[in-house]
């Protein structure tokens, strides 16, 4: 029996000793200034994390030597770890803010936000007067707009996500004057919930919206200022409400890094990012 | 006490005229077979959801294959493994505490001592707290504190702590049915207690410990929230144990609420792990069962 | 039962050497506890320390980016949630219980036992899954959004059911056959025996059986993320959408930072108050079960 208690601390100081010993390897070693090690890791928008890390497979099947690891966890905290040196690259879908100009920012991608309906809503467009008055609150019922007699359920965006932030800024509205009844994570629960529900309005991801009505998935697209939400329109840069999808450093890219961030912005990826229902960046 | 309720149900009988009596019994009847009707058509209806949607896209090489195009296509290879890994590092780490624990609780302590009172309160405490908070402990001290990272390591540990509960609980139930002539005959031959424990009580309990690590394994291969902060998003063949790897039920969330046509593939994980699970429970059902019928026949 | 502790003089040296290593181990359980709460004071002390507890309470609203920390709502959802799941699930599961060790016939009552089982084993993820694309979309139709603490309650219904059920056939199992048996031979109906003899007896293990549950409902995160709805609101009806403790910090933690982060962690020391309170009340229950 005392080999079992023996064993059982030996496995547990060997399991200690052995993670840190193991330590140096890696968080710190995985910051910015080391590229010996040769991992990058990338945290961020969850919106970006499945295109980042499609484009670091195709990555480290060319330079076998690279690991690199992406963790989601939204745009404010891809940029926060990219400048505490956390991550060696933070992830975000939106621009810089005012405040973040100290950072480095290389667009790879452009993504939309659309309003969806219900695809058996009669309604077929909707003004930004209308839109800011649904979500405040002030219509709850869609024949005020021209729909069937049925109460609006208005579905919005939890908060700290950046889709959340570029549709409140777009409509000059404040969180805290929006009345939902639905609150979603990320963007498939919003087609999810929108999809189930015939009288819902939300908003969601242009490329992964124009996918999902495609595949028969009860949701329709609006236009937003007499322009149709689709794809096309993102990569003409007509559509009002779309927004980069960026990857941020600390400091101007160098070596592995800025091999990295260069081979995220080549033509190489392009399917990658038609994959993902995202625009290349025109180059 | 039986006479007590005998005596009190009896009492209410002879108020009753039989007629009611009859009633009520029937009506019972047919409540409790409606219930046993209702709770599998639950059942059916929710497994053959998964089941329809998931069986179109299992195959061979869906479990062997690693993750394309976001898990859209290929299969879930990598995640399987990452998966494993993590489960042998909470075994590997809670299996020895939680049967040492439960020797102390058992062999070495009054039950009423402070110490044994201290140990018992904490594993009740420790098997209430909810799953997410695990999350939260094992990001704040695995990843941040002890540097760990979001890795394989981090995620085995905090489902140890999770898993530890139910090891120590199953353990100590394992021990206390052993019978205590083993202990006294051990004692009277002079043997020492360690001698007696591995010798004895601990074959004797081997089945339930058995149970119980299934069980543990169960509920952590079930786990979610506590993975998410923990083990990580990367979908790659695990290389090391302080590689980040994605666990089935977090590539199963990821599909259907972040990934646009993500649903088949998410099915189809889904079924893989209950099928998995499933494997598992039934095994800890079995060897429960096949214990306490032993245990029956020496009685 | 154990070896008592009268012969602990009789340990032998290596018995002794073996104790002290137990000790460690079993010190290790509570160390962890202790750690857990300390990491949740530690990441919620910058809060903590400028925001007073009663803003958690009394603020107008959770809204963390403009400083605002209401978490009241929250945590009457939970509270809701879990009540109302264990409404559903203690009658029900008790039925199952009843149904295959009393009604059914052996082999029915071994099929029964066998998808209480399976139910079980199924994860979380997979009951919100189904409650998010086929319970919600149904319940919308009767009452928009359909998303609600209705739904949320159903979801935690059927996932605590199992563990009712199969803790409480677990009880009944342990009351001996022949209580049942004097109770018919003395003429009592199957549901009068049932009633006044067997579930008395089984009571124990059947109350210890929804605790347990009730742990699991308070701490159900991925399931109730998906179908309650999520807004943050006094539930004003069984329709209304509404957040949980549990869900909110799976739906911010990824995208706190700073004081938004370290509130988050407040909503886990809330939990754990929520669960200490509920332990102790289950060793109050046990205290008190054993003067009866």
């Amino acid at each position: 029996m005392k080999k079992i208690g023996l064993i059982a601390i030996l496995i547990l100081i060997g399991f200690i000793t052995w993670s840190v010993r193991q330590q140096p390897n890696n968080l710190q070693a995985t910051s910015a200034a080391n590229e010996s090690t040769s991992k990058l890791v990338l945290t961020g928008s969850s919106t970006v994390a499945p295109l980042a890390a499609e484009i670091g497979k195709r990555f480290e099947a060319l330079h076998p030597e690279v690991r690199i690891d992406v963790q989601t966890g939204g745009s404010s905290r891809g940029v926060n770890d990219a400048r505490s040196g956390l991550a060696d690259i933070g992830m975000a879908s939106r621009a810089l803010k005012a405040d973040e100009t100290d950072l480095q920012a290389q667009t790879i991608a452009l993504d939309g936000i659309g309003i969806i309906l219900h695809s058996s809503n009669p309604v077929a467009t909707l003004d930004k007067q209308q839109i800011i008055d649904i979500y405040t609150g002030k219509i709850v019922n869609w024949q005020a707009v021209g729909g069937r007699d049925a109460p609006i359920t208005v579905v919005n965006k939890a908060e700290g996500r950046s889709t959340l932030e570029l549709f409140l800024q777009f409509f000059g509205l404040k969180n805290t004057d929006v009345k939902p009844q639905v609150v979603i994570g990320d963007n498939q629960q919003g087609i999810k919930t929108v999809s189930g529900n015939p009288d819902a309005i939300g908003y969601v991801s242009i490329g992964s919206a124009e996918y999902e009505a495609e595949h028969g998935v009860a949701i329709k697209l609006l236009p937003l200022d007499g322009i149709a939400a689709s794809v096309e329109n993102v990569r003409n840069q007509s559509f009002p409400l779309s927004r980069p999808l960026n990857l941020v450093t600390k400091t101007a890219p160098t070596g592995l890094i800025k091999t990295f961030i260069d081979f995220a912005h080549s033509e190489q990826v392009d399917d990658l990012i038609a994959a993902q229902y995202f625009v290349a960046v025109p180059r | 006490m039986i006479n007590a309720h005998l005596r009190k149900a009896l009492s209410k009988q002879t108020w009753q005229p039989a007629i009611r009596d009859w009633l009520k019994n029937t009506l019972a009847t047919g409540l409790i077979n409606l219930t046993a009707l209702v709770v599998s058509g639950l059942f059916v209806w929710l497994l053959s959801d998964v089941v329809l949607h998931g069986l179109p896209k299992l195959s061979w090489g869906f479990v062997f294959d690693a993750p394309r195009n976001a898990g859209r296509a290929g299969g879930i290879a990598p995640i399987i493994v990452s998966t494993s890994w993590i489960l042998l590092v909470a075994i590997a780490a809670a299996a020895p505490l939680g049967l040492a624990t439960a020797v102390l609780l058992t062999e070495f302590t009054r039950p009423a001592s402070r110490f044994g009172r201290c140990v018992e309160a904490s594993v009740g405490v420790l098997a209430g707290v909810p799953s997410i908070v695990f999350g939260l402990f094992g990001n704040a001290f695995f990843c941040v504190y002890l540097k760990l990272g979001f890795s394989i390591l981090s995620g085995g540990l905090t489902l140890a702590c999770m898993v530890l509960p139910i090891l120590i609980h199953t353990a100590v139930e394992g021990l206390r049915a052993a019978p205590d002539e083993y202990r006294q005959a051990a004692a009277a031959l002079g043997m020492s207690r360690s001698a007696a424990l591995l010798h004895l009580l601990i074959p004797a309990a081997a089945p339930a410990l058995l149970a119980g690590l299934l069980l543990g394994i169960g509920r952590a291969g079930a786990e979610t929230a506590a993975l998410i902060f923990t083990s990580g998003y990367v979908d790659r063949m695990p290389g090391s144990w302080l590689d980040s790897g994605r666990a089935l039920s977090v590539h199963i969330y990821d599909l259907s609420m972040n990934v646009a046509g993500g649903d088949a593939n998410a099915y189809a994980s889904a079924l893989v792990l209950i099928v998995l699970l499933l494997t598992i429970n039934s095994l800890a059902m079995a060897l429960t069962q096949h214990w306490l019928h032993k245990k029956m026949i020496r009685l | 039962m154990t070896l008592s502790p009268r012969n602990t003089l009789s340990l032998s040296r290596a018995d002794r050497q073996l104790a002290a290593v137990l000790r460690l181990c079993a010190l290790l359980a509570v160390v962890v506890v202790l750690l857990i709460l300390l990491f949740l004071f530690g990441e919620s002390w910058p809060i903590l320390s400028h925001v007073p507890v009663w803003r958690f309470l009394s603020d107008d609203s959770w809204h963390p980016g403009q400083a605002l920390y209401d978490m009241s709502p929250m945590l009457t959802a939970t509270v809701l949630s879990s009540a109302g799941a264990l409404l559903l699930a203690v009658p029900l599961g008790i039925a199952s219980a009843l149904f295959s060790s009393y009604y059914a016939s052996p082999g029915l009552a071994a099929v029964y036992r066998r998808l209480i089982e399976l139910l079980a084993g199924i994860p979380s993820v997979v009951y919100g899954f189904w409650g998010l694309t086929t319970l919600a979309p149904l319940l919308g139709q009767w009452h928009p959004p359909g998303v609600s603490l209705l739904s949320a309650t159903l979801v935690l219904a059927l996932m605590v059911l199992p563990t009712v059920a199969l803790t409480a056939e677990a009880a009944l199992l342990a009351v001996p056959q022949h209580y049942y048996r004097c109770a018919a031979a003395l003429g009592l109906s199957r549901w009068s025996s049932l009633v006044g003899v067997v579930l008395p007896a089984a009571r124990t293990g059947i109350i210890a059986g929804a605790l347990l549950a009730a742990a699991r409902a308070i701490g159900e995160t991925m399931a109730v993320l998906m179908v309650a709805g999520n807004v943050v609101q006094m539930p004003h009806s069984l329709f209304d959408s509404v957040r949980t403790l549990t869900a909110n910090i799976a739906l911010e933690m990824a995208y706190a930072m700073g004081d938004h982060r370290a509130a988050l962690f407040v909503s886990g020391l809330a939990l754990m108050v929520l669960v200490l309170a509920l332990v102790g009340l289950a060793d109050a229950y046990k205290g008190q079960a054993a003067h009866d």
